[in-house]
C-alpha cells in the first residue's frame, strides 16, 4: 500500500492513499470537528464543520482526498470561526432547546458548541413548526433538532437495505421524511435492530424509555470534550459492527 | 392497492420511459400533466412500479418547484420575479391580477381554479413582464393583458383559446457576428467533422481555444479529451454528450434563442461533440421555463433522423451512431451546476455532487460525460466547419471567438447582441442605447455589478467574464433593491444540502428585508459580511459560494443606497413590536397606551 | 484575586439585574457563588436587582438579564436596561434562545388566549383579561438578542454559579470572559 505524508497545522501525518484528509487525521488523532461524518458511511460533506484550508483553498475534510505534500489548516482562528458559524446557523434553523432534550449531553451538535465556545445562536431564531411523531412504538422522531446530516438516510438505506428516511423539500425548507405515505415512523419496517436506529448525532431519533438512563452531568461529553474523543469518534464504526 | 386501480393513466408514461427509475423527474413531470398535480396515489404507485422507496419519489418531486403534492389552482400562474420584471411592474401587476381574482399569492383560491406566486427569472428579460401558466410562457405583460387574462381565467376559457399573441416569445437578435450572422445548412458542421477525423477534430478545438460559455469558462477541448480517455463503467458502458439548456442564471436569455432558432446548430454541435468524445448519446436538459419549445425541438430530432443527421450511422458513417434526448428540468435554478443537472437527469434531487470525480469520468449514469452549455456547443459547430484557427482569430487571445450577450433592463433596445470576445461595456450600453446608466450586473445574479468608473472594462475572461447576462440600471434604480432582489433569488433556489449556503441564504435574505423595512442598522450589514465570508468559504458548490456577490458588490459601489435605508443608529428588531401586541390588543379589545410600544 | 485587587481602588461598578420570561432560575444560580459573594460586593454595588428591591434602572456599567420576551413590559424592562447599561449580559437559555416559554413559538397566540380565557374546559363565563395594568403578551417569544443589542452571553439552564463567577470576575478583570470545559454548558 502506497503512502503520502501531508501536514495538518504544521505537524506531519501520513496517510494511504485514498484516504481523506479526516480519514488520515482521525488516524492521527487530530480532531477535526464534523457532524455529518461518520467512519461507517460514505462521506458527503454537508454539513461543512470540517472544512479546513488545504493548499490555500477551503475544502471539505471528510471529502477530499489526501495528497502528498499537502499543507492543511485545521485548528485555526479563522476556521473555527467559521464553524462557529456554521454551528449558529444549525441551532437558529432548528428548535434546540437543549435543557429539555434527552439528547443533552451526548449531543455532538451540542458538543461541537461546547468545543467551539458557541455562546449564543447570535442570528434570529427561525422557530420552525415541525411537529413530533411519536407514532412508533419503541422510539420517538423530534424533528426540531434535525441537523440534516443524513446519517439515519445513509444508514438504514446503505446498511440497513430499508430506506426508512429521505429528504424532502429544498433550500430552508429541506426536512427529514419517512418511507410512509401517513408520514409516521409506525408505518415503516424501522427497528431497534436498524443501524439507522443509532446514529443520529443529535436528539430526533429517540429510543423510548431509555431517555434518562444516565443522567444529565455523566454523559460522554459532559466528562470529555469532544475534541479530546479521538478514540471514541473514530471507534463507532467497530461499535457497530459487536 | 385498491387505489391503483385509479392509477392507470400512468401506466402509459410508465411505459414510454421503460418503467426505468433513472427517468423519474421525466416521469414526475409528465404524470403531473394528467391532473395538475401529484396525487398520493400516484406517489405510491410510481413507487411501486419503479421499484423505489416512496420517500425518494416523495424527495424528488418536493425538490422542484414546478412540481406540486398538493393541487394547485387549475390555472397555475407565475409571474416571472427577476430584478428586470420588476423594473417593468410585475408587483404591480401581480397585485391588480390578486385583487381581480380575489386570490393570495401562494395559496390556492378555495374553489381551485387558480393559483398565484412568483417564480425565478422566466429567461424573457427583453420582453418582459412575463408569466407562466399551466406551464407556458406568456411575455409583455400589461395592465390590459393581466385584466384580460383574469376575465379568461374567470370564463374558463381552455389555455389555447387565449389570444395566440400573448405567447409569442420573440428573438430580439439586435447584432449577429459570425455564430448568429452565420449560414449553414443542418448537417454541414457534421459532415466536416467526418472529414477531419475524430482526432482532427480535436486538434482544431484545442487551436480554437474554445472556452465554456455558461460561465466557468473551462477549456472545452480539455473537456472532450478527458471524457474521451476515460474508461467506461460496467454494463451499459457508453459516453454521454449533455447539453446544458438550464438557463436559469438571471437575465440569461441566449441560449432560449439559439435553441428557437439555431437548433441545428446546436444538434449538430453535440453530435460532433458525439463524435469526438467517442459518445453514442446526447441529452438535452432544457429548463421547465422554455417547455413551449419542446414540441419544435422534438420535430426538429425527428426530422433529421429521417435526414440521417441522427441514429445509426449518422451521415453515412458506418460505425458512427448518436441519438439526442430531451429532458425537462421542474424548476430548479441549482440544476444548471453540472452535476446537479446530472443528478437530476438520473432522476434524483437536483443535489450538486462531491467533485472529485468531474463528469469527464463519471458523469451521467457513472460514464464518462461532456457537459457543455448551448452556446458552447453551437460554436463547436461552427470550429468543426471552420477550422480552430478562424475561431481563434475571432475576440482575444484568452477568450477567443464570439459572445452572445442577453441585454436587458434601463436600454432602449433589449435583445441579443453578439461581439467578438474582448468588446468594452461601454460600447455594448451605447449600442443598446443605455442613457443613464449607473449600474451593469453582468453574467447574472451570480455575476458582477458594475458602476460608472468600470464601464470601459472589457467581456472577456481575462477581465469581466460573463455567462452572457447584461442588465442594464438606469440611475434612478435603488441599487439596495436590485441585490435584496438576488438575495430572495438564491434563497429560494439553494437546493439546502449545505449548512452554509442552506441557513446563510435565508439569513441574508431576510437581513436584506430588515434593512429594507427601515429597521435595518449598521450591526446587520457587519452580519451580511460575516455571513458572506463563512458562504463563499465553505459553500458546497458555485450556488452558495457566489449567493452575496451581489450584495458585497452593491455595498462596495453603491453604499448610499443601503445606508438610506438605514433609519436606526443602533441595533433595532427586525419585526414590529407594536404589531407583535396586534393579535393580544384584537382579543384583549384593548387600546389604551399600554397595549402599545411608543416611539 | 491578584486581578481584582488591581481594580479594588476604583470605584465600585454599578451592575443591575432582571428576570424577563425567566423562571429566576438564573438568578438563584447567581446566589450559588456563595460565600463569594461577599468577595463580589466589594467590587460591585447594585442598582435595579431582586436584591435590592430597586424598581428603576439607573446608569449602570452592567446589566445582568435572565429571560425571554414574551411581553410588552418585558419590551420596557429591557430597553431600559440597554439605554442604562454600559455592558448588557444575556444569562441563561430563555434569554439567549427564548428557552421554555418559546416553546409557545408553535401555537397561534390569540388561539392561546381563546382557550385558556374563553373554549378551555371548565371555563364558565370567560373574559380574556383587559385591566390595562396587564402587560399584552407578544405573538412570539423572542431572545433579547433579537430585541436589543447584547454584548456578552452566559449560557446554561441556569449557568452554575461557578460559571456566573468566572464570566464576571473574567469582565471585572478586564479580561474577554471564556467559559471554557466543563463550565460551558447549555442544559
Amino acid at each position: 500500500m502506497t503512502t503520502g505524508t501531508m501536514l495538518i497545522d504544521g505537524v506531519p501525518v501520513s496517510f494511504e492513499y485514498g484516504q481523506t484528509i479526516m480519514e488520515a487525521a482521525m488516524a492521527a488523532k487530530i480532531f477535526i470537528p464534523h457532524l455529518c461524518h461518520h467512519p461507517e458511511f460514505t462521506p458527503q460533506g454537508s454539513c461543512k464543520l470540517c472544512t479546513v484550508k488545504a493548499s490555500g483553498r477551503y475544502v471539505s475534510a471528510c471529502t477530499m482526498s489526501a495528497k502528498d505534500g499537502m499543507e492543511v489548516e485545521n485548528n485555526t482562528p479563522d476556521l473555527n470561526d467559521k464553524r462557529r458559524t456554521l454551528l449558529q446557523m444549525l441551532f437558529v434553523e432548528g428548535n434546540h432547546f437543549c435543557p429539555s432534550c434527552e439528547k443533552s449531553g451526548n449531543c455532538m451538535l451540542q458538543a461541537l458548541a461546547y468545543e467551539l465556545e458557541m455562546l449564543s445562536p447570535r442570528f434570529e431564531q427561525f422557530f420552525p413548526n415541525r411537529p413530533v411523531d411519536a407514532s412508533h412504538p419503541d422510539f420517538l422522531l423530534d424533528f426540531n433538532r434535525c441537523i440534516l446530516c443524513e446519517l439515519c438516510v445513509r444508514a438504514s438505506r446503505d446498511v440497513d437495505g430499508k430506506n426508512v428516511f429521505a429528504l424532502a423539500g429544498r433550500g430552508i425548507h429541506k426536512h427529514l421524511i419517512v418511507n410512509a405515505r401517513s408520514g409516521q415512523l409506525a408505518d415503516t419496517d424501522f427497528s431497534l435492530q436498524d443501524r439507522a436506529a443509532h446514529v443520529c448525532p443529535v436528539g430526533v431519533i429517540l429510543e423510548k424509555r431509555k431517555g434518562f438512563a444516565v443522567p444529565i452531568g455523566q454523559r460522554q461529553y459532559d466528562e470529555t470534550p469532544i475534541g479530546q474523543q479521538m478514540d471514541e469518534l473514530a471507534a463507532r464504526s467497530a461499535k457497530a459492527e459487536e | 392497492m385498491d387505489d391503483f386501480k385509479h392509477c392507470a393513466y400512468l401506466d402509459p408514461i410508465l411505459t414510454r420511459f421503460e418503467n426505468r427509475s433513472d427517468y423519474l423527474v421525466q416521469i414526475l413531470r409528465e404524470a403531473q400533466d394528467c391532473f395538475g398535480y401529484l396525487h398520493q396515489d400516484a406517489i405510491d404507485y410510481l413507487a411501486t412500479k419503479l421499484n423505489l422507496p416512496r420517500a425518494r419519489v416523495e424527495g424528488a418531486a418536493s425538490f422542484y418547484s414546478f412540481l406540486h403534492l398538493q393541487p394547485p389552482g387549475r390555472y397555475r400562474v407565475l409571474f416571472s420575479d427577476n430584478i428586470t420584471d420588476r423594473m417593468l411592474g410585475n408587483q404591480a401587476l401581480m397585485e391588480r391580477f390578486c385583487r381581480n381574482l380575489w386570490v393570495e399569492p401562494g395559496k390556492p383560491a378555495e374553489d381551485g381554479l387558480v393559483s398565484v406566486d412568483f417564480t425565478s427569472c422566466t429567461g424573457m428579460c427583453d420582453q418582459g413582464p412575463a408569466l407562466l401558466v399551466n406551464g407556458h410562457v406568456l411575455t409583455r405583460m400589461s395592465v390590459e393583458r393581466v385584466d384580460r387574462i383574469s376575465e379568461l381565467i374567470r370564463g374558463k376559457v381552455a389555455l389555447t383559446d387565449w389570444p395566440h399573441e400573448y405567447f409569442v416569445v420573440a428573438d430580439n437578435i439586435r447584432r449577429r457576428d459570425v455564430l448568429l450572422g452565420g449560414d449553414w445548412q443542418a448537417g454541414e458542421p457534421i459532415r466536416a467533422a467526418l472529414a477531419r477525423g475524430a482526432d482532427g477534430v480535436l486538434a482544431e478545438m484545442k487551436l480554437s481555444n474554445l472556452r465554456g460559455r455558461g460561465g466557468a469558462g473551462f477549456t472545452t477541448a480539455v473537456k472532450w479529451e478527458s471524457a474521451r480517455l476515460a474508461p467506461c463503467q460496467g454494463e451499459r458502458a457508453e459516453r454521454y454528450i449533455v447539453c446544458n439548456a438550464d438557463e436559469g442564471e438571471p437575465g440569461t436569455f441566449k441560449d432560449r434563442v439559439l435553441l428557437n432558432s439555431y437548433a441545428d446548430l446546436l444538434f449538430d454541435g453535440m453530435t460532433v461533440a458525439g463524435f469526438a468524445v467517442g459518445a453514442t448519446k446526447g441529452l438535452v436538459y432544457l429548463r421547465g421555463e422554455y417547455r413551449y419549445l419542446l414540441p419544435k425541438l422534438l420535430a426538429n430530432l425527428e426530422r433529421r433522423r429521417i435526414d440521417g443527421l441522427l441514429g445509426t450511422t449518422v451521415c453515412g458513417q458506418v460505425g458512427f451512431d448518436f441519438d439526442i434526448e430531451i429532458h425537462l428540468g421542474a424548476g430548479a435554478y441549482v440544476c444548471g451546476e453540472e452535476t446537479a443537472l446530472i443528478e437530476s437527469l438520473e432522476g434524483k434531487r437536483g443535489v450538486p455532487r462531491v467533485r472529485p470525480p468531474f463528469p469527464v469520468t463519471r458523469g451521467y449514469l457513472g460514464q464518462p460525460t461532456v457537459v457543455n452549455n448551448v452556446e458552447t456547443l453551437c460554436k463547436a459547430a461552427t470550429i468543426a466547419l471552420n477550422g480552430g484557427a478562424w475561431f481563434a482569430g475571432l475576440g482575444t487571445k484568452q477568450s477567443t471567438g464570439t459572445k452572445l450577450i442577453s441585454v436587458s433592463g434601463d436600454v432602449e433596445v433589449p435583445g441579443i447582441y453578439e461581439y467578438p470576445f474582448g468588446v468594452s461595456v461601454d460600447r455594448v450600453l451605447n449600442d443598446c442605447g443605455a442613457g443613464n446608466a449607473q449600474a451593469v450586473q453582468i453574467s447574472g445574479a451570480s455575476g458582477v455589478c458594475l458602476a460608472v468608473h468600470e464601464f470601459g472594462r472589457r467581456i472577456a475572461f481575462e477581465d469581466v467574464p460573463t455567462a452572457g447576462a447584461f442588465m442594464v440600471f438606469g440611475a434612478h434604480r435603488d441599487m439596495f433593491e436590485v441585490a435584496r432582489n438576488f438575495s430572495h433569488f438564491f434563497a429560494h433556489e439553494s437546493c439546502g444540502f449545505c449548512t452554509p449556503c442552506r441557513v446563510g441564504t435565508a439569513l441574508v435574505a431576510k437581513l436584506m428585508d430588515k434593512v429594507a423595512s427601515g429597521s435595518g442598522s449598521q450591526y446587520d450589514i457587519n452580519e451580511i459580511v460575516s455571513l458572506q465570508r463563512v458562504m463563499q468559504a465553505a459553500s458546497h458548490c458555485g450556488l452558495g459560494q457566489a449567493a452575496c456577490n451581489p450584495v458585497m458588490d452593491t455595498l462596495q459601489k453603491f453604499r448610499p443606497a443601503y445606508e438610506r435605508h438605514l433609519r436606526a443608529l443602533d441595533f433595532e428588531p427586525s419585526f414590529d413590536l407594536d404589531e407583535s401586541l396586534a393579535t393580544s390588543r384584537q382579543l384583549t379589545g384593548r387600546d389604551d397606551s399600554g397595549a402599545h410600544f411608543g416611539q | 484575586m491578584d486581578a481584582m485587587d488591581a481594580v479594588a481602588v476604583k470605584p465600585k461598578v454599578r451592575v443591575a439585574t432582571t428576570s424577563l420570561a425567566g423562571c429566576f432560575g438564573c438568578h438563584m444560580s447567581f446566589l450559588d457563588i456563595d460565600e463569594r459573594l461577599l468577595e463580589l460586593v466589594e467590587l460591585v454595588e447594585f442598582d435595579r436587582s431582586p436584591l435590592t428591591d430597586i424598581k428603576h434602572c439607573g446608569p449602570c456599567d452592567i446589566g445582568l438579564i435572565e429571560g425571554g420576551v414574551c411581553n410588552s413590559e418585558n419590551v420596557h424592562v429591557l430597553r431600559e436596561f440597554r439605554k442604562n447599561c454600559k455592558v448588557l449580559i444575556a444569562i441563561g437559555a430563555c434569554a439567549i434562545n427564548g428557552g421554555l416559554p418559546a416553546l409557545r413559538n408553535s401555537f397561534d397566540i390569540g388561539r392561546c388566549l381563546q382557550e385558556v380565557y374563553l373554549t378551555g374546559l371548565n371555563v364558565e363565563n370567560g373574559q380574556v383579561p383587559n385591566d390595562p395594568e396587564l402587560p399584552l403578551p407578544l405573538d412570539q417569544v423572542h431572545p433579547i438578542h433579537e430585541v436589543v443589542r447584547i454584548d456578552y452571553f452566559i449560557p446554561g439552564c441556569p449557568p452554575s454559579g461557578d460559571a456566573i463567577w468566572k464570566f464576571l470576575t473574567d469582565l471585572l478583570a478586564g479580561r474577554t470572559p471564556r467559559l471554557g470545559h466543563p463550565l460551558l454548558r447549555f442544559d
